[in-house]
């Protein structure tokens, strides 16, 4: 407990300083477009009309969703400024991050400035024509000051959402208190969970009390109090940014999928390139989508992969080779397609494979997928996000005429759990994880080898291909762990153990 | 129409919509130095009337003239700037204190600051206000004392001519009298043209040289208070009704005393 909320208040100020960034920056576009926009509009109805549906619209968008989506967006704009101007950027992270909260921030910004100038008292803005003032001035010196309250209302619900949302902008590459989140739930780490919730919550309502003071202070005309809630809204904003900026620009970035075998393995390459001298960050939780297009553009320098992933995600394959036979066709379609460098297998596999509580699998008779098929039609299945949507999910059921009764979608934490208590009755499980075991559960064969094997693979981005110091630094990782290593590591994690403690455990284990 | 009226309408018209003209046809003068009240009831075309004068609206026909210029030759903003408007509901600026109401005009020429406080000051005392006003906001005011930063706002920037939306309406009959014969006493001091609007004949006949009745958006008629008494329309005579029955009760109660 104690530990894990050190390590929790250890990575604060890395974790709140991206957060803080990508919240500031999101929000000072969102204003920057908001405002312009709702002004223009006061008095044009049709315009006023599209940007509040445009904006709602936005706003029925699920937050992780509308972050997601701006990847491919920014990975097409990249790849096309990188054509016609010669200037590539990155796609992942920080921009699409800001883009999509910027978005997100508008529509409370803009439907307070619009009400709030248009339900001034008619009253008030005849007497400012009357007195003489020009459209503008009237604006400037009448309207805005009255409806600033309500504005600022606006402004502070941007802001809650924003630094609410942004921990959702971990998946897509941007570090944010998200990260805690996150890994918390992939290793049932609850304190990294609560943890990153209160921190969220509590910078939330500072800001949003900072923005209130100042709204005070303006409709007071205290300028005390304006200028404390604006330097309390400075000093907040510096500190949380002073240790990212004095760390300076990170070397090599070592990427994670989200789950706990990721970051473990991560962190073992982080600990290794650490101690041969390398400045290393992580970007920690990235999707399976995202992941290869991110190594490939540069976003980050290495990670761990899975062979039958690349073999049925990205090739499209549908046919079982032999392991030794995938990756070598892997190999050279990633190298081929995205000059990524396939460094070798780490030794173990993590396949996919659905497993069955032992006692339930043996009244059934069911020792194999083959098996199975005759009882699914009375069965439930559950699985990961992913795995429905998987070709070996199409393969699997293909090959052995499955159909269950019902399929349900749920976090891998909480598969396993569910199959021991018999709530469902086959899940998706990794032959890699330790809770197979830790379960009770029951890996089903699959004699017609519908699923393909599930190598794990060191990949390097194109631009580190030749690197060969860093390339020397992880070498000893190739073929280093077995199987029993990785589900004992594994076992560990989900025991409670931080990924990073576990990574240290397998690099003495393993002898690095 | 005299050619050196201060404020001329010629046969001016407005319509909104496809109704009947909120003004028809209206030919009017305010004469130099002259305080003109236009009196009709409410939907009458009286504020639409004061609106045109200084080009918050357009007229749909006709011509104004103000100063002796068509009002369509004139920059509208500069117009406002150099024409005091009262408004019906006050409109102070809430946001605003009251010097800051009071010197909005001459902010909006470009005074130099010294030039306004001074001018707040002098309006301030003009309106009998002391100076612990200047600070206060408009919500910290009773009705009596908004209106007279509302005069002394209109006033601000040296205007010759004010034009009064039914500046007095709200307002208690005591404060109303007062202010009234306050402003009538201004208006002469500083040889003002005033043009205002009211419902209430009595007002009119207190404070106004001459007295125009617009009914549906035509005058109806026009001349010295006491032309009116008698006049040959039947309206204008019930506009006299209320002002002479009181006139007639006081007498009476007044007789009765001395006897």
């Amino acid at each position: 407990m104690d530990e894990a909320l050190a390590d929790a208040l250890a990575r604060l100020p890395d974790y709140l300083g991206s957060h803080v960034l990508v919240s500031v920056a999101a929000l000072a576009l969102g204003l920057a477009l908001s405002f312009p926009l709702a002004l223009a509009s006061l008095r044009r109805p049709v315009l006023r009309a599209l940007l509040l549906a445009a904006t709602s619209i936005v706003q029925t968008v699920p937050g992780l969703a509308l972050l997601a989506l701006f990847y491919p967006l920014l990975l097409g704009a990249a790849a096309l400024s990188e054509r016609v101007l010669g200037i590539g950027f990155s796609a992942l992270g920080f921009l699409p991050a800001v883009l999509a909260l910027a978005l997100y921030s508008m529509l409370p910004v803009v439907r307070n400035t619009i009400t709030g100038i248009m339900t001034v008292d008619p009253a008030v803005r005849q007497a400012a024509m009357g007195v003489g003032m020009t459209e503008q001035q009237a604006l400037r010196m009448v309207e805005l000051p009255l409806a600033l309250p309500v504005i600022m209302a606006g402004v502070r619900t941007a802001s809650v959402w924003v630094i609410g949302t942004a921990t959702l902008s971990t998946p897509i590459g941007q570090t944010s208190l998200g990260n805690y989140i996150f890994t918390g739930l992939q290793t049932q780490n609850w304190v990294f969970v609560l943890f990153g919730c209160v921190a969220a919550a509590v910078l939330a309502l500072l800001v949003d009390q900072l923005l209130a003071l100042m709204e005070r202070g303006f409709s007071a005309r205290r300028r005390g109090a304006v200028a404390a809630g604006a330097i309390g809204l400075v000093l907040t904003t510096s500190l949380a940014l002073v240790p990212n900026l004095m760390r300076g620009n990170a070397g090599y970035v070592i990427g994670a999928k989200p789950f706990g075998e990721q970051y473990i393995l991560a962190g073992l390459i982080e600990d290794r390139l650490r101690a041969k001298g390398f400045a290393a960050a992580r970007r920690d939780g990235l999707g399976s989508a995202v992941i290869l297009d991110a190594l490939a553009a540069g976003d980050i320098d290495v990670y761990v992969e899975y062979s039958g992933t690349i073999w049925a995600n990205q090739m499209r394959r549908s046919d079982v080779q032999p392991r030794a036979e995938i990756l070598k066709e892997v190999a050279g379609w990633l190298k081929g397609r995205h000059g990524i460098e396939t460094m070798g297998g780490l030794g173990f596999e993590n396949a996919y494979a659905l497993a069955m509580k032992r006692e339930r699998a043996a009244q059934l008779a069911v020792r194999s997928i083959a098996d199975l098929a005759r009882h699914a039609p009375a069965l439930s299945i559950a699985g990961d996000y992913e795995f429905f949507g998987r070709p070996e999910w199409k393969a699997i059921r293909e090959t052995y005429g499955l159909s269950f009764a019902r399929e349900r979608q749920m976090q891998a934490e909480f598969m396993y759990p569910a199959a021991a208590a018999g709530e469902v009755d086959v899940i998706s499980a990794y032959t890699s994880d330790g809770r197979v075991a830790q379960f009770g559960l029951q890996v089903l064969e699959d004699p017609k080898q519908a699923i393909p094997p599930y190598d794990a693979i060191l990949l390097v981005s194109p631009k580190r291909a030749s690197d060969k110091a860093f390339l020397d630094a992880l070498r000893p990782l190739i073929d280093a762990i077995n199987v029993e290593t990785m589900r004992e590591a594994n076992r560990r994690a989900s025991g409670g153990a931080t990924p990073e403690a576990v990574a240290r455990w397998l690099a003495e284990r393993i002898g690095n | 129409m005299p050619e050196d009226a201060a404020i001329t309408l010629e046969g001016v018209t407005k319509h909104f919509g496809d109704g009947a003209p909120a003004l028809d046809g209206v030919s009017l003068s305010v004469r130099p130095r002259e305080f003109l009240a236009v009196v009709g009831a409410s939907g009458s075309g009286k504020t639409t009337l004061l609106r045109l004068i200084n080009r918050l609206s357009e007229p749909s026909a006709g011509t104004l003239r103000v100063g002796g210029a068509d009002v369509t030759t004139l920059d509208p903003i500069a117009l406002r700037r150099r024409i005091g408007y009262v408004f019906q509901e006050v409109g102070l600026f809430p946001h605003m204190t009251v010097a800051e109401n009071i010197a909005i005009t001459p902010r909006l020429l470009g005074w130099e600051k010294a030039r306004m406080a001074a001018r707040v000051d002098e309006l301030l005392g003009l309106m009998r206000l002391d100076g612990s006003y200047r600070a206060r906001f408009p919500h910290q005011l009773s009705g009596g004392e908004r209106q007279r930063v509302g005069v002394a706002r209109a006033l601000a920037a040296g205007p010759e001519m004010v034009l009064m939306d039914e500046p007095f309406a709200a307002l208690d009959p005591l404060t109303r009298d007062a202010l009234g014969q306050d402003y009538r006493a201004l208006h002469d001091a500083l040889g003002l043209t005033t043009l205002m609007i009211t419902h209430d004949m009595i007002e009119a006949l207190g404070l106004a040289d001459r007295i125009a009745v617009l009914r549906a958006g035509a005058v109806i008629a026009q001349g010295a208070p006491a032309a009116l008494i008698d006049h040959e329309h039947a309206y204008v005579r019930e506009l006299m009704q209320t002002p002479r029955k009181l006139a007639a009760r006081v007498d009476a109660l007044l007789a009765a005393k001395e006897r």
